[in-house]
């Protein structure tokens, strides 16, 4: 037989017999665990405002607040078994890019706080900023033309 | 001409099958939960091992399986004749530092999961050829040290694929002698590598299937056997 056609028979055996993941169990715990997270977000959010904050102030104190629980939970073992259940749900609010962030900084420490933290901070990171900063950069071109 | 103690594509035999005189084993605490745990000669809780880095631990884990397997045979380091080892990481630095440890004439090597397999067809065929007397064997790997070189940091947040694998946290190390008491070793079947394609690094059961149902059925064709006769496959 020859091997393309191997190849495809064996991939499709492979797909037929590989364990489905729970997509609806997945779905759930990353409804809740992400709604959770703004919820929380919208009460510190208030509490700030109900402080004299204005909405700006309000929302950057929050991100900070946030990122810092975040990486405190990080730090004490508990984000990525939050994760491990919630999956986008604790992935994509900002206090998941707080764990790709301080994960590796723990991870790499014991190479030292240059060649290890420092160079590898932006292991996980990286490709979020990246790529953030090229469409920043590229929207704002197109503002700065088309406004 | 084929060689002499050669049967079939892939597989050699031994005139003087060696015996695999001694065995030990270390385990972290996942595998000393499982169903093999009461078999492990110590099992560590701490990943650490009591060490600043997982790396070191491993390593620590590596070198305490080969001083316990030594002592179990009843030999001291000058009564072995080569020492071959392995692990996953970067320049096998596990077993290079246990070498570094243990002054034996070492010889390193890689096989991913079959670095155990591997180093004790090796010194089988070392000791029928008449090259040694006696080779000390064994590997290691460690959860969080294979996490790290191959996948995420540990700490970071990630869903696992139904397929995904773990690494064992543990060490093995047996030797393998011309004379003595204990299980021999008759034939070796070495694999070839096959890639059927599958590319995704968190399905590696998948990926190395292929390979180990081709070398099953070689081992079988090259020696003759029929499948019943092993117990189990």
């Amino acid at each position: 037989m020859p091997l393309e056609k191997q190849k495809q028979q064996y991939n499709d055996m492979v797909n037929r017999i590989k364990p489905k993941p729970p997509v609806l169990r997945n779905v759930f715990w990353a409804f809740i665990t992400g709604g959770l997270i703004s919820l929380i977000g919208q009460l510190i959010l208030s509490f700030y405002r109900s402080q004299g904050l204005n909405i700006n102030d309000a929302g950057a104190a929050t991100s900070a607040t946030l990122v810092f629980l975040a990486a405190f939970l990080t730090g004490l073992g508990i984000y990525d078994e939050i994760t491990r259940r919630a999956g986008a749900g604790s992935i994509v609010p900002i206090t998941g890019f707080a764990n790709s962030m301080v994960a590796p900084a723990m991870e790499y420490r014991a190479e030292g706080l240059v060649f290890g933290v420092g160079a590898r901070l932006f292991t996980v990171a990286g490709p979020v900023l990246v790529f953030g900063m090229v469409a920043a950069w590229v929207a704002g071109i197109l503002y700065y033309f088309f406004r | 001409m084929a060689a002499l103690k050669k049967n079939g594509r892939q597989t050699v035999w031994f005139q003087n099958p060696p015996a695999i005189i001694a065995a030990a084993s270390i385990a972290g605490s996942k595998e000393g939960d499982g169903p093999l745990g009461k078999t492990f000669d110590k099992v560590v809780e701490d990943p650490y091992f009591g060490e600043k880095t997982w790396e070191k631990a491993e390593q620590r884990m590596l070198q305490e399986a080969m001083q316990k397997v030594l002592e179990k045979a009843g030999l001291n380091f000058r009564d072995i004749d080569f020492m071959l080892a392995g692990d996953l990481l970067n320049q096998i630095i596990c077993a290079n530092f246990t070498a570094r440890g243990l002054s034996i004439p070492f010889l390193g090597l890689y096989g991913a999961c079959s670095t155990m397999y591997e180093g004790m067809a090796l010194a089988a065929i070392m000791i029928d050829g008449g090259f040694a007397e006696r080779v000390l064997v064994g590997s290691s790997s460690h959860y969080s040290t294979a996490e790290k070189q191959y996948r995420f940091p540990t700490e970071l947040g990630v869903q696992r694929p139904m397929t995904a694998q773990w690494t064992v946290t543990g060490a093995g190390a047996v030797i393998l002698a011309r004379e003595g008491a204990g299980p021999v070793v008759t034939h070796a079947t070495i694999g070839k590598v096959i890639d059927l394609g599958q590319g995704d690094p968190n399905d590696m059961g998948a990926a190395m299937a292929p390979a180990a149902a081709d070398t099953i059925v070689r081992h079988l064709l090259d020696t003759a056997r029929q499948p019943d006769y092993y117990d189990l496959f």
